[in-house]
């Protein structure tokens, strides 16, 4: 849908230019200071007038750089971030594409990322940047698989790739999800999924059909995923590739003006891209977290009927506020903890993670078993 | 079905050639407006405002070279993985060989992650996911002059006073 094209882009800018200033309002209220307090009410224009200033920067390009990889690098960075949100369901009747590759489509996409942060590095000639995106592409590379075992453990339990029908499932509208070769109309929930316990929650929706409630487990895979999400994004505590204090700015220290801020726009688009995922996969997505209890119809009443301006109005709100949670939660983070050290990243990933999520994997699939 | 198909995939080479645009229009936008007056000095490469030695492009460390490597394993393993949990567990395979379909699908999958897991194994094992650990410095040195000689000449000059106040 054009659409939805439309409205994620403008989100995608938006929610950057704002989000650039929380950060640095977080980071201030975290190190007790004012943060940017000059241009607007309370400095809330500091990012626009940033930008402003970025865009008429002068485009510099180092002597000794592959001019062709240092040029392409930055589009080739954003524009694998940004068709990731080609498959996310804003709403239960806006989403890109209802391709039903879905999120196997937004794992392979988004890993050209590392393809232009290399391209950058390189073609740069700069031995900051060479550093930086060996690392940047050996920290990525490597959270990939922690990352791709838990989006598995959620895939495994709603038996779809597709992130609109696995929205679907987990809330009250889940027999309106209908396609040529799917039906749902019989479809119905149960309470932690399983059948056996009798307890059918279909009706009551809200929190209890999210897939962490679905699967207990999954809250631990989301653990998972939300520590591999932190190393893909480049967020502290794993911001090796760009420790300011070792590596000045990491791939990107030769960039200036217009393509330093696609390199920015797309970092911090890709938050908003892991934070979506996780949304959608582990909490339910567009779905209402108020069950309906009784006469007391608060699932209903907070979620309007797939397809009607009510309903596209309630998921937008639903998503976007879980989403938001789950950045403002990276902010605090990135406030909080130090950098990790190279082998220590190494290890967390390959000693801990991969094997427990490997585990997590096994338990999910006999868990699903179970659920039919 | 095939049309369906089709046309959800040109939405998403929307999405590629809108952000590709979207870029464009920018980078044509500053180019309008900035100034361009490049010399010697701006454009060499930045290295903390020496000049800069040698060329970048040189060796590098063999470990990254290790860590890719493993992360093809895993990652193919992956690949695998993707169309076989969409499904193992689908209700109507699963009922209409009473169940045995989905404990063979899992039993079969395990066998294959095991196996690869035993590669995972000997990686660690090899000892190739050990990156360079930076070893704490111990000191070595042995004095001739005992310890306690030390602490004498410490509280004889240590000044009563001078806690911090």
């Amino acid at each position: 849908m054009v659409i939805a094209f439309v409205l994620l882009l403008l989100l995608v800018i938006i929610y950057t230019v704002f989000a650039v200033y929380i950060e640095r309002k977080v980071s201030a209220f975290a190190q007790d200071r004012l943060g940017p307090m000059e241009v607007g009410k309370f400095g809330i224009l500091q990012t626009v007038a940033d930008l402003l200033k970025l865009i008429q920067k002068e485009d510099i390009i180092p002597k000794t750089a592959d001019k062709f990889l240092f040029l392409v690098a930055p589009v080739i960075i954003f524009t694998a971030v940004f068709s990731g949100f080609a498959v996310i369901p804003l709403t239960s009747g806006i989403i890109g594409s209802i391709a039903s590759v879905g999120v196997f489509y937004l794992l392979a996409i988004i890993s050209l990322d590392v393809l232009g942060i290399l391209m950058a590095g390189w073609g740069s000639n700069n031995k900051y940047t060479i550093y930086g995106a060996m690392r940047a592409v050996s920290q990525i590379v490597s959270y990939e698989v922690p990352l791709g075992i838990s989006v598995l453990c959620a895939v495994v339990i709603c038996q779809t790739l597709n992130l609109q029908e696995i929205s679907f499932q987990q809330g009250i509208w889940i027999q309106q999800y209908q396609t040529e070769t799917i039906n749902y109309s019989n479809e119905l929930n149960y309470l932690f999924g399983i059948k056996k316990l009798g307890i059918e929650v279909t009706d009551i929706g809200g929190f209890l059909t999210w897939n962490v409630v679905r699967m207990p487990l999954l809250f631990f895979v989301f653990i998972i995923f939300f520590i591999s999400s932190l190393a893909e994004a480049n967020r502290t505590p794993f911001d090796l590739p760009e420790a300011e204090s070792e590596l000045i700015g990491g791939f990107h220290t030769e960039y200036t003006g217009f393509r330093w801020s696609m390199v920015m726009l797309a970092e911090y688009a890709m938050m908003l891209l892991v934070s979506f995922v996780a949304a959608i996969l582990f909490f339910g997505g567009w779905n209402t977290p108020f069950p309906n209890i009784g006469s007391l119809r608060l699932a209903e009443w907070t979620s309007g009927l797939p397809g009607t301006v009510m309903g596209n109005i309630w998921g937008i709100f639903w998503i976007l506020l879980k989403v938001f949670a789950l950045i403002l939660v990276q902010m605090w983070i990135r406030w909080t903890y130090p950098r990790l050290r190279v082998d220590q990243l190494m290890s967390l990933c390959w000693k801990y993670l991969t094997p427990i999520s490997l585990v997590l994997l096994f338990i999910c699939a006999i868990w699903r078993l179970l659920m039919i | 079905m095939e049309n369906i198909l089709i046309s959800e995939f040109s939405y998403i080479l929307l999405f590629i050639v809108g952000a590709i645009v979207f870029i464009a229009g920018g980078l044509i936008t500053a180019w309008i407006i900035r100034p361009s007056r490049p010399n010697d000095e701006k454009k060499t490469s930045y290295e903390c405002g020496e000049d800069p030695v040698g060329n970048a492009w040189g060796q590098f460390n063999i470990r990254f070279y290790i860590v890719a490597l493993i992360f093809i394993l895993f990652d193919v393993e992956i690949i695998f993985l993707f169309p076989w949990a969409t499904v193992f567990g689908q209700q109507t395979l699963v009922e209409t060989t009473s169940g045995v379909w989905g404990w063979f699908a899992i039993t079969e999958m395990s066998i294959f992650i095991f196996i690869l897991t035993l590669g995972l194994v000997y990686a660690w094992k090899k000892g190739y996911l050990d990156w360079v650990k930076p070893l704490p410095k111990t000191e070595d040195f042995n004095s001739k002059v005992p310890y306690s000689l030390y602490e004498k000449v410490n509280q004889k000059y240590t000044v009563p006073s001078s806690k911090p106040e």
